[in-house]
């Protein structure tokens, strides 16, 4: 089972399979994504406080979501390599940290950009703002060690710890609305039972969330693709796949 | 055969202090960097007592966070030029421990004294007793787990050339839980409060790196060396 195992994890089986499905992945997440967008913008009613500025929620949450799904699955991406020693698990990770760098700072200027209209104030400092911060923080030390390393393997093991020890700060984030008492409010969808949200606005937010994650997954593909290719360049397959 | 470990665990200990002590300015300058930093602040933020007490727990505590992290890179910095590193790698005793050992005598050499002069620094910021001793209680639960997470960061990067910099980018996101309910904990001193609950919550997490953090910290040594 193993064997077979390996075998799928190979190098060279990842490009193939990466390049069957990316044009997938690249259609449905734009169809996705575009249906999402256009019926939180255009269709789905204004907040009867917030008015029309609670439509940034369609980009603030599902970035804010996946700031936090990227760094998990690049945790669990890292601990896979480490366990098994499967080195495309590894290049998985690498592909992981600037994007999850990017969604954390989107979700961080959607939430300056939502909160000085609602709160009064681009930036306050509370758990969770603070938390996410820190994730953005931590990202950015990340892609800097894995930078800062010449051999691309080693990189990927030295900065993997980094990656490991930085998962205590995913449930402080995730938690933070329920532990602190703060501004930010509390979780709307994911609550057990009737999310309190109502479903005219319920219906386009998940369907920006799965395009965040489409899109997301898309772009790991696309990442890790490129990666393989850079790291097999003296092997005789990427020759061939390439000339 | 435990025995034996204990007795390794000893020697690198002792080592660890023989060498600061011999270079005694490796205890100090840390020292005064803390001194000069915290009374560098009064300074920019003006000298009125009222606004000087009330940021007092957050300077202290960034200025013992910056000490530390100054501090840090002589945890292996020099034992890993010389190769004592790989002689602590090839020994037969878990690595994980022989660090823990190493990280222990670098926060006797490094967080004591800073404790020592808490209250030097109450004397300068004119702080309440209770103030005195919150400050004192966060400190000695918080600067062991500054070392610990810090020892991390200096053997990510002990093998690099700029290591530096990068030290401080890597270990400052992951010290800021400990700064937030260290200086949580002296506000609730100075204001009377009863704050068991936090000096726990800071002892819970001095627990969790104790027991975590010297694994990461032997692979990470291990991986620098090869």
């Amino acid at each position: 089972m193993f064997e077979r195992f390996h075998k799928y994890a190979s190098p060279k089986y990842f490009y193939d399979l990466a390049t069957l499905l990316i044009p997938y992945f690249f259609v449905i997440s734009w169809v996705v994504l575009l249906t999402g967008i256009g019926w939180g913008l255009a269709f789905s009613p204004p907040d009867y406080q917030q008015g029309e500025s609670v439509r940034i929620i369609y980009v603030h949450v599902p970035s804010a979501i996946l700031s936090m799904s990227a760094y998990m699955f690049m945790a669990v991406s890292v601990f896979i390599a480490m366990v098994w020693r499967i080195k495309i698990a590894y290049m998985v990770a690498r592909s992981c940290a600037p994007i999850g760098a990017v969604f954390t700072l989107i979700a961080l200027v959607t939430g300056s950009l939502w909160g000085k209209p609602m709160w009064g104030a681009w930036w306050v400092w509370d758990a969770r703002l603070t938390s996410e911060l820190i994730l953005f923080f931590i990202y950015l030390g990340i892609i800097a060690l894995q930078q800062a390393i010449e051999d691309k393997d080693l990189g990927d093991r030295m900065s993997g710890i980094m990656v490991l020890v930085g998962v205590v700060n995913i449930p402080i984030i995730h938690y933070s609305v329920i532990w602190w008492n703060t501004l930010h409010q509390k979780a709307t969808i994911s609550k057990m039972g009737q999310p309190s949200i109502d479903s005219s606005m319920l219906w386009p937010l998940l369907l920006m969330i799965l395009a965040h994650y489409l899109f997301f997954a898309t772009y790991i593909l696309m990442q890790t693709r490129n990666e393989v290719l850079n790291r097999e360049k003296r092997k005789g397959w990427v020759k061939e796949v390439i000339v | 055969m435990s025995n034996q470990l204990s007795s390794v665990l000893w020697i690198y200990f002792k080592r660890d202090l023989i060498m600061a002590f011999r270079r005694r300015s490796e205890i100090f300058n840390p020292v005064f960097f803390f001194i000069l930093t915290v009374s560098i602040f009064p300074l920019g933020i003006g000298p009125s007592p009222e606004i000087l007490q009330r940021v007092a727990p957050g300077v202290i505590w960034v200025s013992a966070l910056f000490a530390t992290l100054l501090s840090l890179e002589r945890l292996f910095r020099s034992d890993f030029e010389d190769g004592a590193i790989e002689q602590l790698l090839l020994s037969k005793h878990p690595t994980s421990l022989l660090v823990l050992a190493k990280v222990v005598a670098h926060w006797l050499i490094t967080g004591v004294p800073l404790l020592l002069m808490i209250p030097v620094m109450a004397i300068l910021f004119q702080l309440s007793t209770e103030t005195l001793i919150g400050m004192l209680v966060s400190l000695a639960i918080g600067t062991p787990i500054l070392s610990l997470i810090g020892s991390i960061g200096v053997a990510l990067t002990v093998g690099l050339n700029r290591g530096g910099i990068l030290l401080s980018l890597l270990v400052l996101p992951l010290y800021t839980p400990v700064l937030i309910f260290g200086s949580g904990l002296i506000d609730a001193a100075t204001s009377h409060l009863d704050y068991t609950g936090l000096a726990a919550l800071m002892a819970a997490m001095l627990l969790l790196s104790l027991t975590l953090v010297p694994f990461a910290t032997a692979s990470s040594l291990r991986m620098s060396v090869n």
